[in-house]
């Protein structure tokens, strides 16, 4: 294997570009029927609408939708920072009887595919009876949320010297001081960077609110995979039109994340020559 | 006295061993842990054990594998997840490769291959159908050259197929290229000063060191592709050819209202996607994991 070797270099350009032809047919496929009058057969559609896009805001009342994402979403990014990054801290400083263990027990909900535990999960909510409320659509999209945290907070917090704390601690601060005052500055741009990949990972996540979802709790993943198996009865323009909003926050949500986050560095951090 | 003393000397034995006032952080952590994913899956799994129709504890597991449509989900699913997480990570070496270092519009082509991850499975869905349907561009471009019928690529093990390439690449791309700038370069250049040739740089230094994170960047893109839902309902044959395990569990448990046999086909999903990432982790064990780089 020449990795090197010029027709490597083609190959792999052109691979490349031929994936992203696709991938832009795809994206442009679903745009232009959400944007069309009707498509039936032809290379390009007979005449252009955006009447879709409000029909489909109305008739899938995308707003309460959206309110019921935008909900969810922030209360999993704040109580997963807030088990998550004191749980990170005591996992970076200590080392005690057990920690191997509490590791493998935070690793496993990243793991497993959701599916796996989410069926038993819904089952013990359902039983509880808390499953079909936004209650229980948070605290599912919680399992895999706050091992993340943990999991991403861990590194960063072993990166800040330890010489910090003692020193404030020789100057008389408490323990409470040293996390208000010292350690939480300090550790904004990591959970900054967590809570936004939280964020995203919660808006896009589809298994585990689809199975403990009520009509009332739906965010707008499991709303659109709704209306796409119900399709039939309303035009495919509007689930078309509903997909290309879900993409739009998607995307603003990835383009806000990859200006705090630089993904190339998301395991190792190396200093760029 | 006595007593203050061993108290006073026990703490300090424990805060010895690492055990101290800081560890009840852990605490909303571990209560966290056991009470939504601990107790839930032990509760999924002694369900499991429990078949709606009395009979032996095993009756479900025996179901399961009687049942020729049940026990094929997995030979689908494995026959799914396993070539997707395989050609993501492949796919992913030579443009990680070609990604490295610094040149103009990186930040641009990195930004451009992650937005797939933004597209969500069901436009990614809807995109496949559209584009690869019968009538759609693609199929149109082929019979513009000359193909004599359009190729079926949706509705069937393909579309899904493709759906966890465009779902799965970006994820495995980015560890790919995250374990590679992990590498110090200044390892290559050190064996290039001793007069090794590419080629050789890539077998004997490159590969060795990036091999433990391709380990785990496959098992995470395998994860991924394991669990595959929507699109194997959406583009797939979710009655046929692309009825995956997870898809028998979701009907199952809650379509039937048969939640003990649910659990039973999610904790064998669980158990068949331990044992694949078992052995890709025990081979990892024979790999190099030193200090510099690509450690994961």
């Amino acid at each position: 294997m020449r990795l090197t070797a010029r027709p490597i270099v083609w190959l792999t350009w052109g691979a490349l570009a031929f994936f992203m032809l696709n991938l832009v047919g795809i994206v442009g496929a679903v745009v232009t029927n959400s944007f069309a009058e009707t498509w039936f057969g032809t290379w390009l559609p007979d005449g252009y609408t955006g009447k879709w896009y409000g029909e489909a805001w109305r008739d899938y009342r995308l707003l309460d939708v959206l309110g019921v994402t935008f909900q969810v979403a922030i209360a999993v990014v704040v109580i997963s920072v807030l088990i998550g990054v004191p749980t990170a801290y005591a996992l970076a400083r200590r080392n005690f009887p057990g920690k191997k263990l509490l590791n493998v027990l935070f690793l496993l909900p990243i793991l497993m595919p959701p599916m796996t535990y989410g069926i038993p999960l819904a089952t013990v909510l359902y039983k509880f009876h808390l499953a079909g409320s936004m209650f229980g659509v948070i605290a599912a999209n919680l399992v895999p949320a706050v091992p993340f945290v943990v999991l991403t907070m861990t590194p960063f917090i072993e990166q800040i010297d330890t010489k910090i704390e003692s020193a404030a601690r020789m100057c008389g601060a408490n323990t409470f001081a040293i996390f208000t005052r010292v350690l939480a500055p300090l550790l904004v741009p990591g959970i900054l960077a967590a809570s936004i990949l939280v964020l995203v990972r919660t808006v896009g996540m589809f298994e585990l609110t689809f199975l403990t979802a009520g009509p009332t709790s739906q965010t707008l993943v499991v709303s659109l995979y709704e209306a796409m198996s119900s399709a039939g009865i309303r035009p495919q323009q509007m689930v078309d039109s509903m997909a290309v909003i879900y993409t739009g926050s998607m995307l603003l949500l990835l383009v806000i994340a990859l200006r705090f986050v630089n993904p190339t560095q998301l395991v190792t951090r190396l200093k760029e020559p | 006295m006595t007593a203050v003393l061993e108290r006073a000397s026990l703490k300090h034995r424990l805060a010895e061993k690492g055990v101290d006032r800081v560890l009840w952080l852990l605490l909303p952590g571990a209560v966290f842990v056991i009470l939504l994913f601990v107790y839930p899956f032990l509760y999924g799994l002694q369900l499991s054990f429990q078949p709606k129709g009395g009979g032996s504890p095993f009756q479900n597991y025996i179901t399961f594998f009687q049942d020729d449509y049940l026990a094929e989900t997995v030979w689908i699913t494995l026959w799914l997840g396993l070539p997707a997480a395989l050609f993501n990570v492949l796919a992913s070496i030579p443009i990680a490769f070609r990604m490295r270092g610094r040149f103009r519009g990186k930040r641009a082509l990195t930004t451009l291959l992650v937005i797939p991850i933004t597209l969500g499975t069901v436009l990614t869905a809807e995109g496949l159908l559209a584009f690869f349907g019968p009538t759609g561009w693609f199929n149109r471009i082929l019979m513009a050259l000359g193909a004599d019928e359009p190729a079926k690529l949706t509705h069937n093990y393909w579309g899904v197929l493709f759906s966890l390439i465009i779902t799965g690449f970006p994820f495995a791309f980015l560890l790919t290229l995250s374990y590679l700038s992990g590498i110090d370069p200044t390892l290559e250049q050190a064996a290039a000063t001793l007069g090794a040739s590419k080629r050789q740089r890539f077998r004997t230094i490159t590969m060795p060191l990036l091999a433990p994170g391709l380990a785990v960047t496959f098992c995470l893109s395998f994860v991924l592709a394991f669990s595959v839902f929507p699109s194997a309902v959406m583009v797939g044959n979710p009655a046929g050819e692309t009825h995956v395990m997870s898809i028998a569990a979701y009907e199952t448990a809650l379509r039937d209202n048969d939640f003990a046999m649910g659990s039973a086909i999610a904790m064998l999903m669980a158990l068949v996607m331990l044992i694949v990432i078992g052995v890709v982790l025990i081979w990892r064990t024979t790999l190099y994991r030193g200090a510099t780089g690509g450690k994961g």
